[in-house]
């Protein structure tokens, strides 16, 4: 239902903002395109996977999938790249330079910021990177304009000979409206321009590059004040403007229907003289931005007095009951008084955060950490394992960004001292997120002869995201098979001793325990990789589930610490021991149609009250 | 309410429940109609066990994604206490069609939090000051019956169907063909499940009347 690639050319279909870019892409008859999966971006590359003719693959990281893109548009086809923001953290190498450069045939990079963090370490605006890196911003509103602007940044990517970045935000990526969508283009070939000046980045060449990149600037600008991506929604209310962009000038609109609006759909250069003849037809101007005061900014270094910030808040998306209260406010009308409607989520109820998987194999691991919590300090990792850092287990000390675990483990390793000084470190990573940017740590920290236990945690797939493919999954994006890396080979090839290489069955959770106790006692780097594969994909082969005899259960809750979702409280009653003590007791039962019957509870159960709810069907745990 | 009277249509739920699906299902209903669309997804974290919403909004034109916050008409809950949890979002004088299943997370288990003890009684006598009308019914027995789980989201369908500016026909033929053109086998069941549905919430309003809060 998501991907309708084979909705012809003039009709409409219920689109995505993320479906939306992929068709676009398409039509502008792309040939190359890369990626790197992250919430909200990730469905881009998979939909466009998925038309005919356009080379689309995952990158190991974005850096690698932008510059991949960049080769593609000199050799002279259109190309394109998509990330989340956090990504063009790792791409901006690339980004800085080939911006220097320019391009031949036209690159696109779409960037999506998760604007109010649904998954996200951080919230960023990635508007900035069209001033740094003087490159023009476009700025769709929803999937309808998500279309008409990937196809109009083609366009302007040939005509400026300039990469383009679209921006995007969480809610034009993720949510769907109906788009009128086109026919494929067939744009010639360029062909690669061998010009040594132009793409060698010397010193030399790249200085020459500068007053051509001026040029550029003042060519775009230009561009901006003219360009049909920018209009006015007209109102009777010339007593306040609006100058907006992205979904927040289609919440602006809503909020305030009577207020005239700049909604500008290139957000970098700045439109100025529109900006000027805007501002000059209203009493009052106030910039309606997600997030960052970037525009607001630049208006006021221009001498125009606006409102933003000050009026508007900081973080978060501005939607129709943010702006109305702002504007209630800027007014001085009643509506300032009143209450504000009962919003976000009640109160009252119990949270009910992100869980892993029943039988997920990160389960086990989380679970020795969480025993061996005083012996260790844990540095974790971008993915779904970074649920470890919650309840039950709470393992995991830090995780900033894909690949630091390594290298921040590394740091703590070495500059730990006072209570810590004994303790072991543990590096938790996974393994999309380890190929990502995770081996460049791990060879530091073995040519650096620092003590880390690396825990490698392979399930195959880059879980968080959905389930992509990536070099150690043996599979590409269109399922067909790949190479795939061997992590014990590679790790060995960076220098850890083979007798500190270890591939472990989760499941089997005594081992695990007495390997990660062991291996975090020894002076020495250690990568245990675990290798079952992640629950919700193809290569989990589930097992008959498990159930829990009620009269054998003693109360002990040794299970619950698991944090199997699988294995539920059954009831609490409080007792008393020997000494007088008050003891609770929790009983517990496996709900089995969630059960993967993975076995990792029995181990944790004494009086072995876990046991198949079909003997017959499981015979792996017969006991004498 | 927006002058171009658009109708906002929340749907709550846990992540791997079916709620985008039964959105999408609505969405297209109207299209169907005419409408114009805005319909939200929530991918990444949420998708693991964790809270999940679809913002569904249609009428002659649509502007904002999201429903701006006190202005949905239908809160549609596909588990109970999920259902109070969004209940500051209903406008007064609205809805609300939930699922009485209950599905108790990790952290109520490992005794952090407590489940309420009636969340439709609650939500009941939370929304009775602004008029909501809480309307239940037990989507899971209806699935049950009819000997697969999967019909849950149907059965909230069904639900739903007359409590919409759109037609609950044209919306059970929808839902119906979706499936025959899917799975062919299950078209029958879903009808099934689509009337009990409708049928459940029909005879609710006439046993209980809006007006009494429990």
């Amino acid at each position: 239902m998501n991907a309708l690639t084979d909705v012809s050319a003039g009709s409409r279909a219920l689109l995505s903002g993320n479906d939306a870019v992929a068709r676009a892409v398409w039509e502008a008859g792309a040939r190359v395109a890369s990626a790197y999966p992250g919430t909200p971006s990730t469905e881009i590359l998979e939909t466009l996977a998925r038309y005919p003719d356009v080379n689309a693959q995952w990158g190991v990281n974005e850096k690698v999938a932008l510059e991949v893109a960049i080769g593609a548009a000199l050799a002279g086809s259109r190309a394109f790249c998509a990330m989340k923001h956090v990504g063009m953290n790792v791409a901006a190498d690339a980004l800085m330079s080939q911006a220097l450069a320019g391009i031949n045939a036209g690159l696109v990079i779409a960037v999506a910021d998760d604007v109010g963090l649904s998954s996200s370490q951080n919230e960023q605006d990635s508007r900035y990177w069209g001033r740094f890196a003087h490159l023009p911003i476009l700025e769709p509103a929803d999937a309808q304009e998500a279309h008409a602007f990937t196809l109009a940044a083609y366009a302007l990517s040939e005509q400026a000979a300039c990469p383009v970045i679209l921006r995007l935000t969480t809610r034009v990526c993720h949510v769907k409206t109906v788009v009128a969508v086109g026919e494929r283009q067939t744009p010639a070939h360029k062909g690669f321009i061998r010009d040594a000046r132009r793409w060698v980045m010397l010193p030399a060449n790249a200085k020459a590059m500068l007053p051509k990149q001026d040029a550029r600037d003042a060519a775009l600008s230009r561009e901006s004040d003219t360009t049909d991506l920018t209009t006015i929604l007209d109102g009777p209310d010339r007593s306040l403007g609006l100058i907006a962009s992205g979904p927040a000038a289609l919440s602006a609109r809503e909020a305030l229907p009577d207020a005239p609006i700049l909604k500008m759909g290139q957000t970098w250069p700045l439109p100025l003289e529109r900006i000027r003849a805007f501002a000059a037809g209203v009493d009052r101007v106030l910039v309606v931005e997600e997030t960052e005061p970037l525009v607001e900014t630049e208006l006021k270094a221009a001498g125009l007095d606006v409102l933003g910030k000050d009026t508007l808040p900081r973080h978060g998306e501005l939607s129709v009951g943010v702006l109305r209260a702002a504007a209630a406010r800027l007014r001085g009308t009643a509506d300032a008084a009143a209450p504000a409607p009962a919003a976000g989520p009640d109160p009252d109820v119990f949270p009910r955060p992100p869980t892993m998987c029943p039988g997920c194999p990160h389960l086990s691991p989380f679970y020795c950490l969480s025993k061996l919590r005083r012996a260790v300090l844990i540095a974790g990792d971008i993915g779904c394992y970074t649920l470890g850092a919650g309840h039950p287990w709470q393992a995991m000390d830090t995780c900033t960004c894909m690949g630091a675990s390594v290298t921040m483990a590394h740091g703590l390793a070495i500059g730990k001292d006072g209570d810590d000084a004994a303790k072991g470190v543990v590096a938790v990573i996974g393994d999309s997120t380890f190929l990502h940017m995770g081996m460049q740590g791990l060879l530091n920290l073995v040519y650096n002869r620092a003590n880390v236990t690396v825990m490698l945690l392979d399930n195959r797939t880059v879980g968080m995201t959905g389930g992509q493919e990536h070099p150690g999954t043996g599979f590409g994006i269109h399922g067909e098979e790949a190479p795939r890396v061997d992590f014990v080979a590679l790790v060995k090839a960076m220098g850890v001793k083979p007798e500190r290489v270890h591939s472990v069955n989760p499941y089997a959770l005594p081992d695990l325990f007495k390997l990660i106790r062991t291996e975090t006692q020894v002076p020495e780097v250690s990568v245990i990789i675990t290798n079952q594969p992640c629950v919700l994909t193809d290569r989990h082969v589930p097992h008959p589930a498990l159930t829990v005899v009620e009269e054998d259960c003693t109360g002990c809750g040794g299970c619950i610490a698991i944090g199997c979702p699988a294995i539920q409280v059954a009831r609490r009653e409080t007792t008393t021991t020997k000494s007088g003590k008050p003891k609770e007791l929790t009983f517990a039962r496996i709900d089995s149609a969630f059960c993967t019957g993975c076995n990792a509870c029995v181990e944790t159960c004494a009086p072995n009250a876990i046991v198949p709810l079909d003997p017959a069907a499981h015979p792996r745990l017969e006991r004498v | 309410m927006s002058v171009d009277r658009v109708t906002n249509v929340l749907l709550c739920g846990i992540g791997g429940q079916g709620v985008l699906t039964a959105a999408e299902l609505l969405a297209r209903a109207a299209i169907a109609a005419g409408h114009d669309v805005k319909k939200t997804e929530v991918a990444g974290m949420a998708q693991r066990g964790g809270v999940v919403t679809s913002h569904l909004r249609f009428g002659p034109r649509v502007l904002a994604p999201a429903i701006p916050d006190g202005e949905t008409d239908l809160l549609i809950g596909f588990e109970a206490a999920e259902a109070l949890r969004w209940i500051g979002q209903v406008r007064a004088g609205g809805r609300i069609v939930a699922n009485a299943l209950r599905v108790k997370p990790p952290v109520v288990h490992q005794g952090l939090f407590a489940y309420p003890d009636d969340p439709i009684g609650a939500a009941r006598a939370k929304g009775a000051d602004r008029g909501i009308d809480v309307r239940s019914l037990d989507a899971r027995a209806i699935a049950d019956d009819l000997g697969n789980m999967k019909l849950i989201n149907t059965a909230m369908l069904g639900a739903v169907a007359d409590l919409l500016p759109l037609s609950p026909d044209a919306l059970r033929a929808l839902v119906v063909d979706v499936f025959r053109a899917r799975k062919p086998a299950l078209a029958d069941l879903n009808a099934q499940a689509f009337d009990a549905g409708r049928a459940a919430v029909a005879a609710e309003a006439e046993s209980a009347p809006a007006a009494a809060a429990s």
